[in-house]
């Protein structure tokens, strides 16, 4: 155990340590500017964009979250590999359209966007909160991913999360954007060598993979519960499909993606990641069986913590000092993630509303500070999050988030094809998908704490009175009333003739290139 | 100015195949044939990685900008 500990703590201040020596190497400036703390203006070429978006987009979610469901509940965990497999075709020409208005009217968030487009303050206020909250529960399943590894090295108690946020606060406060940045290739290269020996040694160690599924396959038949099992059932198809979905038409609409996809120098370079990005998502599919192999193993979890299964599997089936190496690296994949989401949720506050609304003629010490106490808020937000909501599986943080931030979709991702919504239908459609949202995941039950409320994202269709044992995903319903309501709202608000907003832009902003006089390098910290 | 730029194609329709194919559970929720001992279930799913990559890599190529 010792061992296990030292190689931990050894290798998590190297790594971590590297980023604030690189920072410091490339450029000498201190952080007090938020342009310092934030990517300082950079734009990048494919294989920074590739390990960049990549490495936020890939974090304790598919460490621990993912498999521990698989543990759970069988096949309906690996939504999340047809999840990633379906978002870049998904967001291909979205993301590019997305760029090019960017660059041309130096837009650096989805509410900057939404402002200039639809001309509506309101709606991008809506737009920025949204962006901020659903951020929350997202990097709450970061401090979940760094918990449970500190509880299977035998720190007991309330100390892993204590000590897991204590380590994201002082990281994220002390490094701004550009340490994360720079660590990500030692992250994913740490991350990719403790996974190709997993998958290749632990299977090897339990009889290969036929003897894996076969005792999954034992493990489900045993329980009593009606929906796991190593495949689908009538079910819980429908929750698979609306999951892997609505999951996917989420990713991008994330403050922190949306960074990562501006920061990239060209059109180009998007549609290269577009790409290239699914060599991630086959780690992920490897690593979600990850949750077989520890019942293989007979790995039982500490206390009913599910997230502990795969590092105690690592525990188990390593020796101590490699053990010490996989725990690093799903400490660290958990880690920059979560300072990179926050800092991108605290840029969004200090854009599109301090600087909007309560201090316009800040200064950039002024800004710069407000954004590190803010992305300190946002952390203890995800704290509160773990505390009040403790769904069954910690992937439900992350689902949470994603009812939330789905309903920027209409304004933000439809909003980048056309100008068909007005503002006012768009408002409306926000209020009736975030309240009917919020009232499906208040009504839907834990049934492993015995919670009637909050218990995770999967809402039974037999509590709308239909006669079925069907469950979907409830963001994939609330974005159906957000549209409605939208499509509604914007006849009523053309019938009884209300003032459309002004659009900023033009038809070919949208197409505009990186040789395109009008395309900008931006400030994506958000200073300028 | 060149002619005005357009991001239509007729290559983007082929993004619609890695859309729509893992979506469509009926066609891989079983268990046989099985794989080095994986289920048809994980395995197919896992090559339609394949499908996502060779999509958007086509569609890459044949719209990228020309320099």
């Amino acid at each position: 155990m010792s061992t296990e500990i030292v190689v931990f703590a050894v290798l998590f201040l190297l790594v971590s340590g590297m980023g604030f020596v690189a920072a410091r190497w490339r450029r000498a400036d201190n952080l007090a500017s938020l342009h310092e703390w934030g990517l300082g203006g950079r734009s990048f070429g494919s294989w920074i964009t590739w390990f960049l978006v990549g490495g936020d987009l890939y974090t304790a979610y598919t460490f621990v979250a993912v498999p521990a469901l698989l543990f759970g509940a069988g096949a309906t965990g690996f939504f999340a590999l047809p999840y990633t497999v379906v978002t870049y075709p998904l967001v291909f020409l979205v993301m590019i359209r997305l760029w090019s208005v960017s660059h041309v009217h130096g837009l650096v968030t989805p509410a900057d966007f939404v402002r200039a487009r639809f001309g509506s303050p309101t709606l991008a206020l809506l737009v920025a909160l949204t962006g901020i909250v659903a951020t929350m529960p997202y990097i709450a399943l970061q401090l979940v991913g760094i918990e449970a590894v500190l509880k299977t090295m035998g720190v007991r108690g309330d100390l892993p999360l204590i000590i897991a946020f204590a380590i994201l606060a002082a990281y994220t406060y002390q490094s701004g954007l550009r340490a994360p940045a720079l660590i990500a290739f030692v992250k994913d290269a740490l991350i990719y060598l403790v996974i190709l020996v997993a998958v290749i040694y632990i299977p090897s160690k339990l009889g290969g993979w036929g003897a894996i599924f076969d005792a999954a396959q034992a493990k489900f038949d045993a329980t009593p519960a009606p929906g796991d099992g190593i495949l689908l059932n009538s079910n819980n198809q429908l929750q698979y499909v609306t999951l892997a979905l609505g999951s996917a038409m989420a990713l991008f609409l994330y403050p922190h993606s949306v960074t990562g996809v501006l920061a990239a120098k060209s059109r180009d370079v998007i549609k290269r990641n577009m790409s290239a990005l699914p060599a991630y998502s086959l780690l992920l599919g490897l690593i979600a069986l990850l949750g077989y192999m520890a019942i293989a193993a007979g790995i039982k979890p500490i206390g009913t913590d599910v997230n502990t299964v795969v590092p105690q599997l690592f525990d188990k089936m390593f020796p101590d000092w490699f053990a010490g190496v996989a725990f690093a690296a799903v400490g660290i994949g958990a880690l920059v993630p979560a300072a990179i989401m926050s800092i991108a949720a605290a840029n969004l506050f200090t854009r599109n509303i301090y600087r909007e609304y309560i201090r316009p003629d800040a200064t950039d010490a002024q800004e710069a500070s407000v954004s590190k106490i803010v992305s300190l808020v946002v952390k203890v937000g995800a704290v509160l999050f773990i505390l009040l909501i403790d769904p069954q599986f910690s992937i439900d943080l992350q689902l949470i988030g994603g009812v939330i931030i789905l309903q920027t979709l209409p304004s933000v991702a439809l909003g980048l094809f056309g100008r068909w919504f007005h503002r006012a239908g768009l408002i409306a459609g926000w209020v009736a998908g975030m309240g009917s949202g919020l009232v499906m995941l208040y009504n839907i039950a834990n049934p492993a704490t015995k919670h009637a409320h909050f218990g995770g994202s999967a809402f039974p269709l037999e509590k709308l009175g239909l006669d079925t044992k069907m469950t979907v995903y409830a963001g994939f319903l609330a974005l159906a009333v957000n549209l409605i309501v939208a499509v509604l709202g914007t006849w009523l608000a053309r019938a009884i003739k209300m003032a459309e907003g002004q659009d900023a832009t033009r038809p070919d902003d949208y197409v505009a290139d990186r040789d395109d006089p009008r395309v900008h390098d931006l400030e994506i910290a958000g200073s300028s | 100015m060149a002619a005005p730029r357009s991001d239509r194609s007729p290559w983007n329709w082929l993004l619609l195949i890695p859309i729509a194919i893992p979506l469509i559970p009926a066609l891989y929720n079983t268990v046989e044939p099985r794989l080095f001992g994986i289920p048809l279930f994980y395995w197919l799913q896992l090559a339609f990685i394949l499908l996502g990559v060779t999509a958007t890599t086509v569609v890459y190529r044949m719209t990228r900008s020309r320099r």
